[in-house]
């Protein structure tokens, strides 16, 4: 069996789905950002798979991946910037418990 | 295409499963059989060992030493660049197979009794396989770019094992000060790697060590490609002035330390200045630093172990001090005088890292001030960290006198001043051990607690490392493991053991470091001299010592605190209040001046328009009052209610699109 494209599509969907499960379901924040990188990971699994197997002599999708990579580590440093702020008032990080936008 | 030389994959990759294994199936589902993942880890790195052997011996029977392993292609760029992914099998591989190997499964074997019973048993398994994998990666890597992932891997696993018991907010800060310090190293290898790849174009250390030889590479790009490479080494094992990461490492549990300091991150520094040498031969410039480093590093830990009072620290001081004699060593006598060293050190100090470890078990204490006296109570843990203190020492005929002597010879013929200073160190490092021994295992029990020597699981790692220390130095005695690295000649069993004797300098040395055994046994032993005494009259110099340079109070009190978060980040506070803030106020008042203009508008607004439309305000009020409790300010269902929809959306398009 040879490993074909879909394969990295399909490993890139689980990834997405296990990110996006976690990041709704989850309580700790920092679990939800760490779900949110899951995510971001998958998208890059798609983005270098297409790149390789549609256009593998140019590293267009690569270059993308190492794009979205720096933009979430400075994603997870704003969040977890913010969840400390948050702990510092609230005393928790519970997502279900910060919820001040509520009517 | 398929060769039996693919199996070498399988070093690395079957600890990696192992750590799979033992994360996704035994911890989720095995939680009440925690034994399993000790089992599957030894079972994993034993195999490792067996394959490692296999290779040694390949090897051996190879005339230039050397295996053929074909490379995999990673990143193929339009344009030529092609990144391979690729391993290496020289004779530096097979030989720091064997160490890791063998040191792994010692510790790992030592583990079961040390952890048995600890909440985090399957973490510290798949931990430790993963530590495992990683170092194997890196020895076995062939391109720069490959070892340097490894090698962060390698500070990863680290950080996750000194951090073991993270609840303690010392051991939580003892792994961030690591993977910082190591870091600051890390960029500049990250650094030196890109340079030489801008130059070269290649990764590849034989390429690149080709490009040395015939002089292509050369000059200040060698240079400082060197230099970015040894700064990495200085990162991970712990030269000066990056040295201060190692001693806080103690706080992760006794076996992590033993590899840590023995085969894995401390001895990748090294490992990495051996697998590059020939960037450093070419440069004049890089030998010197590499020797200057080392040589001041090992006699600056040595001064800092005479005087503490905790037993590892004793020992990861003799750590730094080691590695900075393995330096030395590789800067005056190349690849196989320092890696011959690191071979040796890394089964004496792993022998005295498991033998602190079994004190710790029976007096649940590392201050030597609370132990004495145990000499009776666990004999073979005695007897065994004696050995690996002898060996340690340098005593003829254990294995560290072996490689400590060719690393003193030829200091002599390049590094005279070096020399001195190594000469001290040998009497300081003969004295801290023997003061560590005087301490824990002479006098009387000064604790409180029930002592018993530890169980055969811990002590028979412990006996098997002693044989090991006792007889690895032979290996050179006539010369094979030097001539196994393609230098040097060899000679007789008999002329090997006494022949050295013919010269001066192993006479002094050992006199050197008898005197040291010596000293100790007359502070430590038979008290003829007071240690009080002695700090008292010395006492401006036990106070350098004692505080250690005050070089960690340096880096935290004036780099961090002052220059980092008084000067730098203060800079862009001042940035974001004055401008950004000011400017952002600027505007709130403009706004406000508008708001107090269009507030006679408003007057007029409230009288005339309004009450028509307060009607349908109302409404809508009403409306809205029922609807808000839609928001429920949960984001995450704000999240689930937007993932529905799009999933309801695809499905519309499947179905009617």
């Amino acid at each position: 069996m040879s490993i074909g494209l879909e394969h990295y599509l399909i490993l890139s969907a689980i990834l997405f789905s296990i990110g996006l499960y976690g990041a709704l379901s989850k309580h700790n924040a920092i679990v939800i950002l760490m779900c949110i990188e899951i995510m971001l990971s998958a998208v890059n699994i798609a983005l270098v798979a297409f790149s390789r197997y549609i256009v593998p002599l140019q590293l267009t999708g690569q270059v993308f991946a190492i794009f979205t990579i720096a933009v979430a580590a400075a994603e997870t440093a704003v969040g977890l910037a913010i969840i400390i702020a948050i702990y510092r008032s609230r005393e928790t990080i519970d997502a279900g418990k910060i919820d001040l936008m509520k009517w | 295409m398929f060769d039996q030389n693919q199996y070498i994959w399988l070093i690395f990759l079957i600890p990696l499963l192992s750590w799979a294994i033992i994360s996704l199936i035994l911890k989720p589902f095995f939680k009440d059989k925690p034994k399993i993942a000790g089992y599957v880890t030894i079972a994993a790195v034993a195999t490792s060992l067996l394959l490692s052997i296999w290779v040694l011996v390949t090897v051996l029977g190879e005339p230039h030493h050397e295996l053929e392993v074909p490379n995999i292609s990673w990143v193929i760029i339009e344009g030529g660049a092609t990144i391979n992914l690729g391993i290496i099998v020289d004779s530096l591989t097979a030989v720091m197979l064997i160490v890791v190997t063998v040191v792994s499964l010692m510790v790992q074997i030592y583990s079961q009794g040390y952890m048995h019973g600890d909440a985090g048993y399957h973490r510290y398994y798949a931990h430790m396989s993963l530590f495992t994998t990683a170092m194997l990666g890196l020895v076995l890597a062939n391109s720069l770019l490959l070892m340097f992932v490894f090698w962060e891997l390698v500070g990863l696993c680290s950080y996750l094992l000194i951090g073991f018991w993270f609840h303690r907010p010392s051991a939580a800060n003892a792994a961030k000060k690591a993977f910082i310090v190591t870091r600051i190293g890390d960029f500049g290898f990250l650094a030196g790697m890109i340079y030489l790849y801008a130059n070269t174009g290649t990764f590849d250390t034989a390429e690149l060590h080709q490009m040395a030889i015939s002089g292509v590479l050369a000059g200040n790009v060698l240079t400082w490609g060197a230099i970015g490479i040894f700064a990495g080494a200085v990162g991970k094992s712990a030269q000066f002035p990056l040295h201060v990461w190692l001693p806080d490492a103690m706080e992760g549990p006794t076996p992590v330390s033993a590899l840590i300091h023995a085969a894995t991150m401390a001895a990748a520094g090294v490992f990495l200045v051996a697998r590059t040498y020939p960037l450093f031969e070419h440069s004049a410039v890089a030998l010197q630093t590499v020797a200057t480093v080392g040589g001041f590093t090992a006699i600056f830990a040595a001064s800092i172990g005479l005087v503490q009072n905790d037993i590892k620290r004793v020992l990861a001081y003799s750590t730094i001090s080691q590695l900075g004699y393995m330096m030395l060593g590789l800067a005056t006598g190349g690849v196989a005088v320092g890696i011959f060293h690191l071979f040796n050190h890394a089964f004496f100090k792993a022998l005295l890292f498991l033998g602190a470890g079994s004190v710790n078990h029976a007096t649940k204490t590392f201050d030597m001030r609370e132990m004495g006296g145990l000499r009776k109570v666990m004999p073979r843990t005695y007897a065994t960290f004696v050995i690996g203190a002898l060996s340690l020492a340098g005593i003829w005929p254990l294995s560290g006198f072996w490689s400590k002597d060719e690393i003193l010879v030829k200091s002599l013929e390049n590094q005279p001043v070096l020399f001195a200073l190594a000469m001290i160190t040998v009497f300081m490092t003969a004295f801290y051990m023997f003061r560590v021994i005087f301490l824990t295992f002479g006098g009387e029990y000064r604790g409180k607690e029930h002592l018993h020597e530890s169980s055969s699981v811990m002590t028979i790692p412990l006996i098997i490392l002693a044989i090991l220390a006792c007889g690895s130095g032979l290996l050179n005695v006539t010369g094979g493991f030097s001539a196994f690295f393609g230098h040097g000649e060899t000679y007789s069993v008999v002329e090997g053991l006494f022949g050295i004797f013919a010269h001066p300098l192993p006479w002094l040395s050992l006199i050197l470091a008898g005197l040291g055994i010596f000293t100790a046994y007359a502070v430590y032993s038979k008290k003829w001299l007071s240690a009080e005494a002695i700090g008292k009259r010395f006492s401006a110099l036990y106070k350098l010592f004692y505080n250690k340079y005050w070089v960690d109070e340096l880096y935290e009190g004036i780099i961090v605190k002052k220059v980092l978060m008084g000067g730098i980040f203060r800079v862009f506070q001042l940035f974001d209040s004055k401008v950004i803030d000011g400017g952002i106020n600027t505007n709130f008042v403009q706004g406000f001046i508008v708001r107090n203009l269009f507030g006679w508008f408003k007057s007029f607004d409230q009288k005339g328009v309004d009450g028509a439309v307060n009607g349908v305000a109302d409404t809508t009020l009403i409306a809205g009052k029922t609807m808000r409790k839609v928001q429920t300010g949960q984001l995450q269902l704000y999240g689930l209610i937007i993932g529905l929809g799009i999933v309801a959306l695809i499905v519309c398009l499947f179905l009617f699109g």
